[in-house]
């Protein structure tokens, strides 16, 4: 599954596309610590949070995830959106909490 | 390859620009892909370190056939307790920089995990200097 496969069959919000939503999703990692995505996220994975500062771009990008989507409606901020924009990583938004959102993306990838 | 980069206390919108640039570099020198994020992952969070307690500091980066050795030198409150700085779930950052969702405590042990050497001095009133070896296979 794509990362706009993924969108699309979610009905996520699309902040920032480019050509990431060309990027096969490898599985998802749900957390708000920054330093718990630096250590353990792997390559490919979304990653669903509720932070929506810049440095979360930074990390996606230093860590090759795929998209990043913020949940329970966050908009990201201004130099968050140029980020991803310039990174080419898609920013992503759904109204769902977490937990929610990241059972719908499970049920997806585990059929 | 000699790489270094001044970092400035507080400023979090530029946290992550030298291992990025590192990164990139390794990337460019064709190292192993297993290499370079285990590289990114002990550079960022001893960057971020900097970013979030020191006043500034210095990271540079020595890219040689068989290793990546960093050194980061910060002007800062330093640390009192290595030993406690190093226990998993342990931080001093601010409500606020916790807030961003640093400071949880597992930027230290990220960094050990990671590195095949790694050594922190730090004097209390002067600051903290890091060193992180890793080996390219």
């Amino acid at each position: 599954m794509t990362v706009k496969e993924m969108a699309d069959a979610l009905k996520l919000r699309v902040f920032s596309a480019g050509e990431g939503m060309k990027n096969k999703v490898a599985g998802g990692y749900t957390s708000d610590l920054l330093s718990d995505v630096m250590g353990y996220a792997d390559t490919g994975q979304v990653w669903i949070t509720l932070q929506t500062h810049k440095n979360v771009m930074a990390i996606a990008s230093l860590k090759e995830l795929s998209a990043v989507v913020l949940v329970k409606g966050f908009e990201p901020d201004e130099d968050t959106l140029a980020l991803a924009r310039q990174e080419q990583i898609p920013l992503l938004g759904t109204p769902d909490q977490a937990f929610e959102f990241s059972g719908r993306l499970y049920r997806m990838l585990h059929p | 390859m000699d790489l270094s980069f001044q970092i400035q206390g507080g400023d979090f919108t530029s946290a992550g620009t030298a291992s990025s640039q590192v990164r990139r570099t390794l990337k460019e020198l064709g190292v192993d892909a297993s290499v370079i994020k285990r590289v990114v992952v002990a550079l960022y969070e001893a960057e971020v370190n900097i970013v979030a307690h020191a006043y500034r500091g210095l990271i540079t980066a020595e890219i040689k056939p068989d290793q990546v050795f960093m050194k980061l030198i910060d002007e800062g409150p330093g640390i009192a307790d290595i030993e406690k700085a190093m226990t998993p779930g342990f931080s001093t950052a601010s409500q606020e920089v916790r807030e961003m969702g640093f400071g949880a405590g597992m930027g230290l042990p990220n960094i050990c995990r990671n590195a095949d050497v790694f050594n922190i001095h730090s004097v209390p009133g002067k600051g903290t200097t890091v060193e992180i070896t890793i080996q390219i296979k």
